[in-house]
């Protein structure tokens, strides 16, 4: 079944989407004051596309909504969240059933912290999950051969997860990922706080899975990180994604980039110009009519605020933004 | 795994916490005995007519004119080489009350610290696994209930039903009447058993049931949860899995917490249905001034509530795998 999955992957790399999100919306239904119930809207027409092999990472600052929309893909959203568009899983649609039937099977979550792991349960049986009766030592014998690819030794597996150290917790959580053979694997910010080496190390567990032909969405704030094995980078402001662009369009002044966001994002990077540009992302109660970058833009015109602009196809990306041809 | 260092120290702590509070709660119990206004010789003889010849012995018997410190003295002095005294109210050794009546009121205090610790569980689980819904409310609603309910009355309720009305049970005693200790059979025994354990039970349910429903719903929210529901688990096996492995510790904890409410129920309880335990060797100590039985009964039940509270340090200290790991790392 692996087999069949490489095969498929290395002819279609870079081909087929695996995953195809559009136009999702999610929001908060709130209780304001008394019985006055709010909206609360956290993503708004979002659109973005995993490819098999691929690496897709969504880059956004913190608070933007980017581990929501994991979570809304995986069906793990709590009961006051509302959930629009369309989600697509391998050409099928994704509803709620199908997500609770998918996830841990086809879908596997890599999520941030170690606080993802049950305090109390020792490692390997954490890794192993719940399994059904009677395949306990197969998974067990699988799991051994993850942690010694992993360099994780025997005594991991007695350990409880706040015995680990930063480096292990995170090849213990992608470990948890490689158990399922899930086909698209959600990252969520799985980077912060690790030092140079274990950082690259992390990342290249996940290059090794685009190139088994796994889709791999890399959710982070860490630009560089993101930049350093993704194939592309889709920009996350203020719950949408304003631009899917290539890689290799970030170089330079950023003069590949499409959207006046992604160029500034590029700018602000230390070893590049280091500029910040004013203001801060609109908060989530705010209504916004035309484009959400407005107030920071430094090219708007008077279309700008009116209505979001769509996206457009430029030179092998996508972006909405009127001011590009 | 145990952390043998750290035992000698938790142990000497404990022994020396264990001799302040004896110390503390015996002179305490001491001093209010003292200056209660009960006249033991009244209480003793009630309405009887005697002659002051005789008043004089019986004073000289309660100790009334003994001067305090020299009695707490005395007291102390014999119970260091072992000695609690005479019970003045029964005239056997305050020992041989205490066994006794201890051994009837563990049976009671045991049987309903188990059904309502096992019954709050599993009520808490099923309320928090379904939270918000009518049957979460059902419980909760209970819980409240139960919390404002007087032990007394609930006892009295279930003696005028279950004892007067429907004649399932005896009306009160731990033994039937008129039966000798030898012929008293064991299901005699657990026949005037069932009501007070059964008020007990019901009322110690609901603090248990409300903690575990409390903690589980914190579980169920917590990151872990939503990890293991992404990778595939749900309903119950999920609640099985990793909800009551984290609520059942502390959960246990305070099931060892509450001996002293347990202790504090049994008195009343006893009281209602005449229960020939150690709450109505209490009482009776106390409203007759016998002072080295009450004294007695005072510091084996501050032995008692300590024990659970050492077990419920124990728990948290050496089982909890996470405590461990933050002593060895400071």
């Amino acid at each position: 079944m692996e087999n069949k999955t490489e095969i498929n992957a290395k002819g279609k790399k870079g081909t087929e989407a695996l995953l195809k999100v559009e136009d999702l919306s999610l929001s908060f239904i709130q209780y304001a004051s008394g019985l006055r119930q709010t909206e609360l809207k956290v993503i708004c027409n979002l659109s973005i596309q995993a490819n098999r092999g691929e690496i897709l990472a969504v880059v956004g600052s913190s608070g933007s909504g980017k581990s929501l929309l994991a979570h809304a893909i995986l069906g793990i959203l709590p009961s006051n969240a509302k959930l629009d568009g369309k989600i697509e899983y391998d050409g099928q649609e994704l509803t709620q059933k199908n997500k609770e039937d998918l996830r841990g099977k086809e879908i596997a979550l890599v999520p941030q912290s170690v606080t993802y792991l049950d305090p109390l349960m020792k490692i390997s049986n954490q890794v192993i999950g719940a399994v059904e009766e009677g395949k306990e030592g197969l998974m067990k014998k699988l799991q051994r051969e993850i942690f010694q690819k992993y360099d994780l030794k025997p005594d991991v597996e007695r350990m409880f997860p706040h015995e680990l150290s930063g480096g292990m917790a995170r090849r213990v959580l992608v470990s948890t990922a490689v158990m399922s053979s899930a086909k698209l694997i959600i990252a969520d910010e799985p980077t912060p706080g690790l030092d140079e080496k274990t950082l690259n190390e992390t990342l290249s567990y996940f290059k090794d899975m685009a190139n088994k032909g796994c889709a791999v969405m890399l959710i982070t704030h860490d630009i560089e990180a993101a930049l350093k094995i993704s194939d592309k980078i889709a920009v996350f402001y203020a719950g949408t994604v304003l631009e899917v662009a290539n890689v290799k369009d970030f170089k330079n002044d950023g003069e590949n980039l499409r959207h006046p966001y992604t160029r500034a994002l590029w700018n602000a990077l230390p070893q590049n110009k280091f500029q910040a540009i004013k203001g801060h992302q609109p908060m989530q109660d705010e209504v916004v009519d035309g484009c959400i970058f407005y107030e920071r833009c430094s090219k708007k015109n008077e279309l700008c605020s009116k209505g979001i602009p769509q996206f457009k196809k430029v030179n092998g990306g996508v972006v909405r933004c009127n001011n590009v041809s | 795994m145990l952390d043998n260092a750290k035992i000698p120290g938790f142990i000497g702590k404990k022994i020396l916490r264990l001799i302040s509070l004896l110390l503390v709660v015996s002179f305490i119990s001491f001093m209010l005995v003292q200056y209660s206004p009960i006249d033991p010789v009244r209480a003793y003889l009630g309405e009887m007519a005697v002659s002051a010849e005789h008043k004089e012995k019986l004073e000289e018997y309660w100790g009334v004119n003994t001067p305090p410190q020299e009695k707490f003295l005395n007291w102390a002095g014999s119970l260091l080489k072992g000695d609690f005294g005479v019970s003045l109210i029964y005239r056997v050794p305050v020992t041989d009350v205490i066994k006794e009546r201890f051994t009837a009121s563990l049976a009671l205090m045991a049987s309903s610290w188990l059904i309502s610790g096992i019954l709050g569980f599993v009520l808490g689980i099923a309320a928090g696994m379904h939270k918000g819904t009518l049957f979460d409310r059902a419980i909760k609603t209970y819980c409240y209930i139960l919390t404002a309910t007087p032990t007394f009355w609930l006892a009295l309720i279930l003696l005028m039903i279950f004892s007067v009305q429907l004649g399932w049970f005896p009306i009160g005693l731990s033994v039937p009447i008129g039966v000798t200790a030898e012929n008293v059979t064991f299901f005699d025994r657990i026949e005037h058993l069932i009501l007070p354990a059964l008020t007990l039970s019901i009322l110690g349910v609901a603090q248990i049931a409300m903690f575990t429903r409390e903690k589980l719903i914190e579980v169920m929210s917590s990151d872990y949860v939503l990890f293991a529901k992404a990778r595939g688990e749900k309903g119950l096996d999920l609640v099985l899995r990793h909800g009551i492995r984290n609520v059942a510790l502390p959960a246990i904890t305070l099931q060892f917490l509450s001996f002293s409410e347990l202790f504090g129920g049994t008195v009343l309880v006893e009281q209602v249905f005449s229960y020939q335990g150690i709450g109505l060797a209490t009482v009776a100590a106390g409203l007759k001034s016998d002072v080295p039985l009450l004294l007695g009964i005072v510091l084996i039940s501050a032995v008692f509530v300590f024990v659970g509270n050492l077990i419920a340090d124990i728990i948290y200290e050496f089982i909890d795998p996470r405590i461990k790991q933050q002593e060895s790392t400071i």
